[in-house]
């Protein structure tokens, strides 16, 4: 089931005017965020469908932009986020696409610094909620709504066990887990939803892990 | 898990409990929180929709201009005369305006179950209360209850404006008030489903066509409608007329019907209202040029 709490049907509290197109593009940004781990130095934003077409009204830029800046949905900042992004010489682009996508309200983030870069798809489900789909051309879904774990892992055997292994050291019960790879022996991707937010001392024993390459995580 | 409304209606009907408890019980389940927790969280959200309910009547403005001040002029005129459909019906239409006018103000609401849609819920909410008097605890489980219905509508169709259509949207959020209202009257589970079914069958097909793609025009006074149809589809329930189509199937048909919907009338601001001429000439003004060149 997509929806599995009554509070993403009733909420979130949000700063208007559309919860596909502001909420849920704001929650797609700050998604990307998280993943990158700190506050990029450049984004290009690719819009497509729905998005494309009517992000001016909606305030889609915006809303993308405050999630950059880690803004949640209710925080009044976003309407001012451009402005912000300015100050701080954030380098923004954003590109009306006209090709055809699975689902209407998609973006394309990449963002990135000197250090690295991150490419992610996010779809707006509706009522504000947000998948994420597409992480560094690996496939996935991924709600932004719960605290997870993203491990790039190499695609060997015992990789998976070294990850849940640490997590059921420390009591941490998995909702959800997938695992996608390139192609065989490669670089693959571990995403894993749990119950509760992950703490530092998980993450960097998660980091030391064998075959465990890279490790992010999203928090509620 | 219920699945669909025939599983919530009977698990209420089985357990003796209202639609209400039902959904309660399931988000401690799912969250493994205990009710008092849940209960804060959703009276936070109880107190954004009074607060923007309040500032709505006060009088906004959105950036665009095109919508603001008609929550005030429904209020108006129900002080200096007594409105033709009655002062509680006016009174749902005032609250789920003032809603909406603050959401396209970039104000702070709750979405229910979006922002586009959020005038539904809570204009109902707060005009039946003058009536019905409820406790705050009553008026919390008005949104389980509207949360309830809402999940369901989530899961097996749509609640998107771009995927499925203005039906999707205040269409759900017009169906999860009704069945709202007639928990808070006194009605019973199988008439809440029967409210929500009725409400949403007169709202199949409903596009969404925002004037250049604004959360304003007709969204607004679509809220007001939906807010409307809420009441009348729970007091015929409460009366005991029932929808010769189920619930399920009912929300099954909305599914399709928005599968079927062509793009341009799915939250692209290219058919319907966005695409007449006043409409175009709005756009153009607001951007400068049209959006879609």
């Amino acid at each position: 089931m997509k929806y599995r709490s009554v509070f993403d049907i009733i909420g979130p509290v949000m700063i208007g005017p559309s919860s596909s197109h502001t909420a849920g593009a704001a929650r797609i940004g700050r998604a990307a965020r998280h993943l990158f781990g700190r506050e990029p130095k450049y984004a290009h934003i690719h819009l497509y469908g729905s998005f494309a077409q009517t992000y001016k009204g909606h305030g889609t830029d915006v809303a993308i932009i405050g999630g950059l800046l880690d803004f949640d949905t209710d925080d009044t900042r976003i309407s001012t986020s451009l402005e912000i992004a300015k100050e701080k010489e954030m380098d923004i682009h954003f590109y009306e696409e006209e090709a055809n996508t699975d689902h209407p309200n998609t973006a394309k983030l990449i963002i990135g610094d000197d250090e690295g870069e991150l490419e992610l798809v996010g779809i707006s489900i509706g009522g504000g909620k947000a998948e994420i789909t597409e992480l560094n051309g690996f496939e996935l879904r991924l709600s932004g709504s719960h605290p997870a774990i993203l491990l790039i892992h190499n695609d060997r055997y015992g990789a998976i066990a070294s990850a849940t292994s640490i997590l059921a050291g420390h009591e941490i019960n998995i909702g959800r887990m997938e695992v996608s790879r390139k192609a065989q022996g490669e670089q693959a991707l571990m995403v894993i939803e749990v119950d509760q937010n992950i703490e530092d001392t998980v993450l960097n024993e998660l980091e030391r892990a064998e075959h465990i390459k890279q490790v992010a995580r999203i928090s509620d | 898990m219920f699945r669909n409304v025939a599983e919530l209606v009977e698990r209420a009907e089985k357990e003796s409990i209202s639609l209400s408890e039902v959904m309660i019980r399931q988000e401690m389940e799912v969250k493994q929180l205990t009710r008092e927790k849940i209960f804060e969280q959703m009276e936070r959200n109880l107190e954004v929709m009074e607060k923007a309910i309040e500032d709505g009547l006060k009088g906004v403005q959105s950036h665009s201009g095109l919508t603001g001040g008609d929550a005030v002029l429904i209020q108006n005129y129900m002080r200096d005369k007594e409105p033709l459909s009655g002062h509680l019906l006016m009174d749902a239409v005032s609250k789920a305006v003032a809603t909406n006018e603050v959401n396209a103000a970039m104000g702070t609401i709750c979405a229910t179950p979006t922002a586009g849609s959020a005038g539904c819920v809570p204009g109902t909410l707060f005009a039946v209360k003058d009536k019905l008097n409820p406790t705050r605890e009553q008026m919390i489980r008005y949104l389980f209850t509207s949360g309830a219905f809402g999940f369901v509508v989530a899961n097996n169709a749509s609640i998107s404006g771009a995927a499925g259509g203005c039906q999707a949207e205040v269409g759900s959020a017009a169906g999860m008030a009704a069945a709202a209202i007639v928990e808070m009257a006194g009605g019973t589970p199988a008439q809440s489903a029967e409210a929500m079914a009725i409400t949403l069958k007169n709202m199949l097909g409903l596009i969404c066509d925002p004037v250049a793609g604004l959360v304003e025009v007709p969204c607004v006074k679509r809220n007001a409608m939906g807010a409307s149809n809420a009441v009348v589809a729970a007091d015929m329930a409460l009366a005991g007329v029932t929808s010769r189509i189920p619930c399920d199937e009912v929300i099954d048909a909305m599914y399709k019907v928005g599968q079927r919907m062509p793009t341009a009338f799915r939250e692209t601001a290219q058919g319907g209202l966005a695409a007449t001429l006043t409409g175009k000439k709005l756009e153009a003004k607001i951007y400068g040029s049209p959006i879609d060149e």
